[in-house]
């Protein structure tokens, strides 16, 4: 396979990674600072290469949906935006969760509440994981901490949405949208074609073929029971994406009596922390969520039973420490560590956070 | 067919009836909802027979909203996506873009197409998406029991006007028709009627040509019909359509505005633009 | 080898083209290196800074508040960032526009007049590749053969006929740079 090294920023390598894997249609709408993924399609033009639709929508709510009827017809369709952006679109993502319309959600976190700020920020964890949308659903959530994983997610999360019908969302925050590192790309995937299609979709709405009965995709039910019951499989759905799909990177955890748990951005941080503490004689390591749901629980759990302490570090006031607490069942000491609002915090704030909320 | 109605149709040959009318094989079976006398049947019908005679039920996708017609997707023998509320052209939007292939159409009411939905019809419209957009407009929100929707006359009572709609409380009724017509994206304009057979051969000319236009990638087809509530107005079907008539349309006048891309004859800008100066109903 | 370098100065300048340059030059020598621009209102025509690292291992961070080089074009810059050059690190500052000096005594300060020699020379358009060149001569941490690698890269094609011109302003600007502070 052709491995091209590229320099490149990680919004752009959102946008690249679309193309490269086969997407079929991206719709969207500027906001900072996520606006790089759109601007670097419609400087592409893959509707003249791979034959990708890309339409710049007239507000989220529009893009959501479009994803929604789109993706409905059993093609590739993805969009991205920024946390405020998210916010709008909430509704159209409990529609397709509930509709299991698989597809790609791209948010690259910025400061809030509110309109907030522009910069990076880790406050949408519980929008993210914890429903966001109403109803009892989940997003398939992976939290890329480089330009290459930027990149690798796009393919990765087309593979789970089609093989569990859901949506999946790479949570990014505006630090690693804007940084630009090492990126090595792949061949391009080809977008699949019509029999293709029908095969990996056959739920799909692209015109009823004589013989088979109407697809129709509704999130809609009038009779409870069968909401129950259609609930009751979406949950076990959930439940073998728990069992399967949980995704995360111990470094330095098995000989550690501290660790830092963190994803994204905040993860590269707490990498620095944790070689700065190993300098100083301090076992620290670093267990770096990689999907924010499915949680890594029982991993963490694992890893929890043997260190002393356990830090938190998020740009939020604290958000996925909850989870954590939950899976090491509050048995070990555990403090949050985050500066939010779009501040970013250094590695050596960090290290001063273990040292004093931690090991004191 | 539903085996038991397949069974009297039987019966009914045999006793020597001959077949005049059934219904399209483009509905399925499934028992509509709707309330008596209102004009979603019929508009049901019109748009499934005029897919059954263009010949393309296996190659369009229906988008259904959020209002009476939420269930559409169960009548008609299409593939079809429920769309969240309003969002319909959006939906249709991508399916299309997608799927450039198929036949698309949205089918939406006052409250979805015209209230919620406005930004996401108007820029469907401005895109000139070769669409093909259904709208059926009853003036008040069926669904929820009727209340105000942008398109209830000044005067008319609802559950959420009780003493009438008040242009100083509420502003105007919103003629969505005649707005879309001014975008340079929309290729057909019309509004149409299913009150009666003269009404309905009209309305259902319209829908057809809003799908051939689409075959012909022309752009957005717009279909206003105009529909009596006679729940939500709490009359009978006949005193409705009555009703209908006397009231609604001097308001949302039938016929063709624009065809072929062009502003019709007749239809002036007071019509379009100024002319605001509505009905007030007694 | 790791360079932990910060370049501050007005939007227009040519920071951000600077550090870019500056990383895919270390790209192609197959160095570890991330960029990592401020963004938003700041990028629109105010101050513009990039933190940008080469690395001969994985890079942790790639935000960074501690800086072995801080490259200052301004007097704001020159005011943000002095005191997060760590000690016994390295600050290069253009003269123009300064009215007061670096004062920290435990660091390496050097000044390269490069708007000046830029518009005497009528190349101001290359006056961040002066700037490059006076890094370089202190700091060689990539070659001048990735250099080239890393101009092509980052320009586009239609302006690789420039790259003898950018090229001809990093000799000038080694040859500019003068020390105001040794340790």
């Amino acid at each position: 396979m052709a491995r091209e090294l590229q320099l490149m920023k990680g919004n752009e390598a959102i946008a690249r990674a679309m193309i490269a894997s086969g997407c079929d249609g991206y719709f969207g709408y500027p906001i900072t600072p996520q606006s790089e993924v759109m601007e670097t399609l419609m400087a592409e033009k893959p509707w003249e290469t791979t034959g990708m639709v890309v339409l710049q929508a007239e507000s989220e709510v529009a893009s959501i949906n479009m994803v929604y009827g789109g993706a409905a017809t059993g093609k590739k369709v993805a969009t991205s935006s920024s946390s405020p952006g998210i916010s709008l679109m909430q509704e159209g993502l409990t529609y397709l969760a509930g509709a299991e319309i698989p597809c790609l959600i791209v948010n690259v976190m910025r400061g809030g509440p509110g309109l907030g700020t522009i910069q990076p920020s880790q406050s949408d964890y519980f929008q993210s994981v914890k429903g966001g949308g109403h109803g009892d659903y989940q997003l398939y959530t992976l939290a890329p901490a480089s330009v290459q994983e930027m990149y690798d997610f796009v393919f990765d999360a087309w593979d789970i949405a089609f093989k569990y019908r859901n949506p999946v969302l790479i949570l990014s925050d505006g630090a690693i949208g804007q940084c630009m590192e090492k990126l090595y790309t792949r061949d391009n995937v080809a977008r699949w074609s019509e029999e293709e299609r029908r095969a990996n979709a056959p739920w799909g709405t692209w015109g009823k073929p004589a013989g088979r009965g109407h697809n129709i995709i509704t999130s809609l039910e009038l009779d409870s029971a069968r909401q129950e019951v259609f609930n009751h499989k979406l949950q076990a759905k959930y439940a073998e994406m728990k069992e399967k799909e949980v995704r995360f990177e111990a470094l330095n955890c098995e000989d550690a009596d501290y660790i830092i748990v963190a994803y994204g951005s905040s993860s590269r941080i707490a990498m620095k922390a944790m070689q700065m503490a190993r300098e100083k004689g301090i076992k620290v390591g670093l267990f770096r969520l990689i999907t924010l749901f499915p949680f890594p629980t029982k991993q963490l759990a694992e890893v929890a039973k043997r260190v002393k302490g356990i830090l938190c570090v998020e740009m939020s006031a604290g958000q996925m420490i909850e989870d954590v607490r939950l899976a090491t069942q509050c048995g070990v000491k555990t403090e949050h560590f985050g500066r939010f609002g779009g501040i970013i915090p250094t590695p050596g704030e960090v290290l001063e956070a273990l040292e004093n909320k931690i090991i004191k | 067919m539903n085996k038991d109605i397949e069974a009297r149709k039987q019966e009914l040959l045999n006793d020597g009836y001959e077949e005049v009318y059934t219904r399209t094989k483009v509905l399925t079976d499934a028992v509509m909802h709707y309330c008596p006398g209102c004009g979603h049947g019929t508009t049901h019908r019109l748009v499934a027979e005029v897919i059954d005679e263009m010949g393309i039920q296996d190659q369009v996708v229906g988008v259904s909203p959020v209002g009476c017609s939420v269930l559409a997707y169960n009548y008609f023998d299409v593939d079809f996506q429920e769309a969240a509320h309003g969002r319909a052209p959006a939906v249709a939007t991508a399916i299309k873009r997608l799927n450039p292939d198929t036949f698309v159409f949205t089918y939406q009411g006052d409250g979805d197409l015209a209230a919620i939905g406005t930004a996401e019809t108007i820029h469907a419209a401005n895109r000139g998406e070769n669409i093909t957009m259904i709208f059926v407009n009853n003036g008040i929100y069926g669904m929820t029991g009727g209340q105000m929707a942008p398109t209830t006359l000044v005067g008319m009572r609802s559950a959420t006007t009780p003493y009438g709609r008040r242009v100083d409380l509420n502003g105007y009724p919103l003629r969505m028709t005649e707005l879309l017509s001014t975008l340079p994206g929309t290729y057909y304009v019309t509004r149409q009627s299913v009150q009666n057979p003269a009404a309905v051969r009209k309305a259902k000319a319209a829908i057809r040509k809003a799908f051939e236009n689409q075959k012909q990638k022309k752009g957005l087809s717009f279909v206003e019909i105009l529909s009596n509530c006679n729940s939500g107005w709490k009359m009978t079907p006949v005193a409705a359509n009555k009703w209908m008539e006397d009231n609604m349309m001097p308001n949302y006048p039938i016929g063709d505005i624009k065809v072929d891309g062009k502003i019709c004859e007749g239809i002036d800008a007071n019509r379009l633009v100024l002319d605001h100066a509505l009905t007030v109903m007694q | 080898m790791t360079e932990e370098i910060i370049i501050a100065g007005f939007g227009g300048q040519g920071v951000l083209s600077m550090g870019k340059i500056l990383a895919y030059s270390g790209v192609m020598q197959d160095k570890e290196v991330s960029w990592m621009p401020s963004y938003g209102p700041e990028m629109r025509g105010g101050t513009a800074n990039v933190s940008v690292i080469i690395s001969d291992e994985r890079i942790s961070s790639p935000i960074i508040n501690q800086f072995d080089t801080a490259i200052i074009l301004n007097q704001q810059s020159l005011d943000k960032f002095e005191a997060s050059v760590k000690p016994g690190g390295l600050l290069i500052f253009d003269p123009n526009g300064i009215t007061h000096e670096p004062t920290r005594k435990d660091i390496n300060i050097y000044k390269i007049a490069a708007t000046a020699k830029a518009q005497e020379l009528g190349i101001s358009k290359v006056f961040n590749m002066v700037v490059l060149g006076g890094f370089l001569k202190l700091k060689p941490i990539v070659d001048k053969q990735y250099i080239h690698e890393g101009l092509e890269h980052s320009l586009p094609q239609r302006h690789w006929n420039l790259i003898p011109q950018n090229e001809e302003a990093i000799e000038i600007g080694k040859n500019l740079i003068e020390p105001v502070q040794v340790l």
